[in-house]
């Protein structure tokens, strides 16, 4: 009985992770294809790699993203931490009305936010482009920072702040010295998710973007009609791995850390 | 107390601070990114991978105009950002119906030839006349790119020669036969098998002609766009419904593969040049369709996107005899009958085609 409730489980699992990476696997295997179709096997080649970093508009996109994902997460990590500390000081209702304020743009369709920064851009008389996309990466950024750094900030304790300011630290230093390490990790995750939220935003994207910028999924997309060319492949499959070691790193040094605090106790 | 709610506003209003100052960065970041419209640029609105980025090197290079080139992947797509006025793009390469319905909405200007010497000298006559039918007095656009719409058929799995959009509709095919996924693409195969206008607006015709699909649908293997072309490559499939530039790719990477214009006729679409209404940098503009109308650059693109160039001067210049004298890139317009192009047939027309097209994909 066990034996097949085992072998059942094993099944499940790797039944879960077949559906989950098998087209990550043929997008890896295919950035390898020495042939512009997918249809014919055409040899292993990493010529594609070597193109990838030869085209300048690829390039060019793909330090859109990650610098638009970088400075919109960084701005609204700002923003939305200085908001939860507002917050954090208002009535009962008043945080009810904010946090239910700050919530809609999650839930609303992506569709719906970005046809409005759109209309809004264009009544103020933006002139549409890199900076544009910024903004509205960081306007839908703040809602994630928000939602994480909340719990944090619940779970203060207001008094230490009390104190620290007893003790004669000022306004400021209080706060980082005080509160700030409390609120870090949720600071942090507010951060990545903000961070992964930009990185892989279409939608948003396509409607505020203007002519002549694109991010990496913009750039895609405009390729459907003739074919997404290989070096695209190439370009994900660089992403895919990359995104695998730091997830890889990131699990393993926590480990690290309980080892040597486990042992510097003994 | 009183103490601890002074350092409460001290805090608030130190954070109202920082969160105005992150703002007005922020909003400076904008105005910089944005300001300085140099004299000399202009701003190109094209399909994807529709140009060789050679030519926009080129054309930098010896006129010192610089261009800000942007992709769309499909008319409607582009018809919007366009009409929204969002990016102020000078010139854009919409599809012939789609000049239609912008030069209907007022969203284009017309063009002052006499600055357009190439594209009057180098574009073939044939090309023009058939512009006719969506810019009837042939103001507004200046042909890029051209194709037939036709059958893509595997020679080793088909037997007999191919020449009627019938052949779709054969069980023989069932399961093998590959048809495209727009409404305006199905909806002509099926009116030039019934013998109809690709334009038509008769609600009789257009039943028949939504019959005709749901009839052929369970011989259908798939409704798809671009992986007709990987499909067919690949030998997936026997029959499939494809644009006449993206054959001679296929056929390139599989030989077996044959293109054909149905004896019924077909859709001939233009992608052309067009000027917005609101351009910022009209003179550049023209220079720049009028560059791309240069035999050697025309020549250059239709290289690199294998989509039929109506540059007769360039396609002198095609060294290869067999490209120059292909009868799928260059076909006789004269020897087919029943060759139509689109036109665009206004809101009522999308929705009637649109509402027969899900009743269909609903079956």
């Amino acid at each position: 009985m066990n034996v097949l409730k085992n072998s059942l489980q094993k099944i499940y699992i790797s039944l879960i992770f077949l559906f989950l990476y098998a087209p990550i696997v043929t997008l890896i295997v295919l950035s390898f294809n020495d042939s512009r179709t997918r249809a014919k096997w055409g040899g292993v080649t990493f010529r594609w790699y070597g193109a990838l970093f030869q085209n300048e508009d690829i390039m060019q996109a793909l330090f859109n993203t990650l610098s638009i994902a970088l400075i919109s997460a960084l701005v609204a990590t700002v923003i939305g931490t200085i908001a939860c500390i507002a917050v954090m000081r208002m009535n009962r209702t008043g945080r009810a009305v904010v946090l239910g304020i700050t919530n809609i743009p999650m839930l609303n369709a992506e569709i719906v936010t970005g046809i409005s920064l759109m209309l809004l851009f264009i009544s103020l008389g933006l002139r549409f482009g890199y900076g544009t996309i910024l903004l509205s990466h960081i306007t839908f950024n703040i809602p994630y920072v928000i939602l994480s750094v909340m719990p944090k900030m619940r779970q203060l304790n207001p008094s230490t702040y009390e104190a620290a300011r007893d003790l004669g630290a000022g306004p400021v230093s209080g706060f980082f010295k005080v509160v700030m390490p409390d609120l870090l990790p949720g600071v942090l995750s507010g951060f990545l998710m903000a961070f992964t939220m930009s990185l892989d935003d279409f939608i948003i994207t396509h409607f505020t973007k203007g002519a002549g910028v694109d991010t990496l999924s913009t750039k895609i997309y405009t390729e459907v009609r003739k074919g997404i060319k290989p070096e695209m492949y190439a370009l994900s499959t660089i992403i895919f791995v990359t995104v695998l070691l730091l997830l890889v790193l990131v699990n393993r040094t926590p480990a690290h850390k309980a080892q040597k605090l486990s042992e510097g106790e003994a | 107390m009183k103490k601890l709610s002074s350092l409460n506003s001290k805090i608030k209003k130190k954070s109202l601070g920082l969160v105005l100052a992150a703002m007005t960065s922020a909003v400076l970041a904008v105005g910089c990114g944005g300001s300085s419209p140099d004299a000399g640029e202009v701003v190109v609105y094209n399909w994807g991978e529709y140009m060789d980025p050679d030519s926009i090197a080129l054309f930098e290079e010896e006129t010192g105009i610089k261009v800000i080139y942007d992709e769309f992947e499909t008319n409607e797509i582009m018809y919007p950002k366009i009409e929204s006025g969002a990016s102020s793009y000078d010139v854009v390469c919409p599809s012939d119906y789609m000049i239609q319905k912008m030069i209907e909405n007022d969203l284009l200007q017309e063009l002052d030839f006499e600055q357009l010497p190439n594209a009057k000298a180098n574009i073939g006559t044939q090309y023009w006349e058939q512009s006719k039918e969506f810019d009837p007095e042939g103001k507004y656009a200046v042909p890029y790119c051209w194709g037939t719409v036709g059958i893509l058929y595997n020679k080793t799995m088909v037997d007999g020669p191919v020449d009627s959009w019938s052949i779709l509709w054969d069980e023989k095919y069932a399961d093998s036969i590959l048809m495209q996924d727009s409404v305006r693409d199905a909806f002509m195969v099926s009116l030039k098998l019934n013998g109809f206008s690709v334009n038509s607006m008769n609600e009789d015709e257009l039943q028949l002609a939504k019959e005709s699909l749901i009839a052929q649908k369970p011989l259908v293997q798939a409704y798809v766009i671009d992986q007709v072309r990987d499909k067919m490559i690949g030998n997936e499939a026997a029959l499939g419904v494809i644009y006449s530039g993206e054959a001679i790719y296929t056929q390139r990477e599989n030989p077996d593969l044959e293109y054909v214009i149905p004896k019924e006729g077909t859709n001939v679409w233009i992608d052309s040049w067009v000027i917005t209404k609101d351009a910022q940098n009209v003179e550049n503009a023209l220079k720049f369709i009028d560059f791309m109308c240069r035999p050697d650059i025309a020549l250059k693109n239709f290289e690199y996107i294998t989509y039929s160039t109506p540059n007769d001067a360039a396609r002198e210049l095609i060294e290869d005899e067999d490209i120059r004298n292909s009868p799928i890139a260059f076909p006789d317009l004269d020897a087919y009958q029943g060759l139509e192009t689109f036109s665009y047939l206004g809101d009522e027309g999308d929705e009637l085609y649109n509402t027969l097209w899900k009743e269909i994909k609903s079956q």
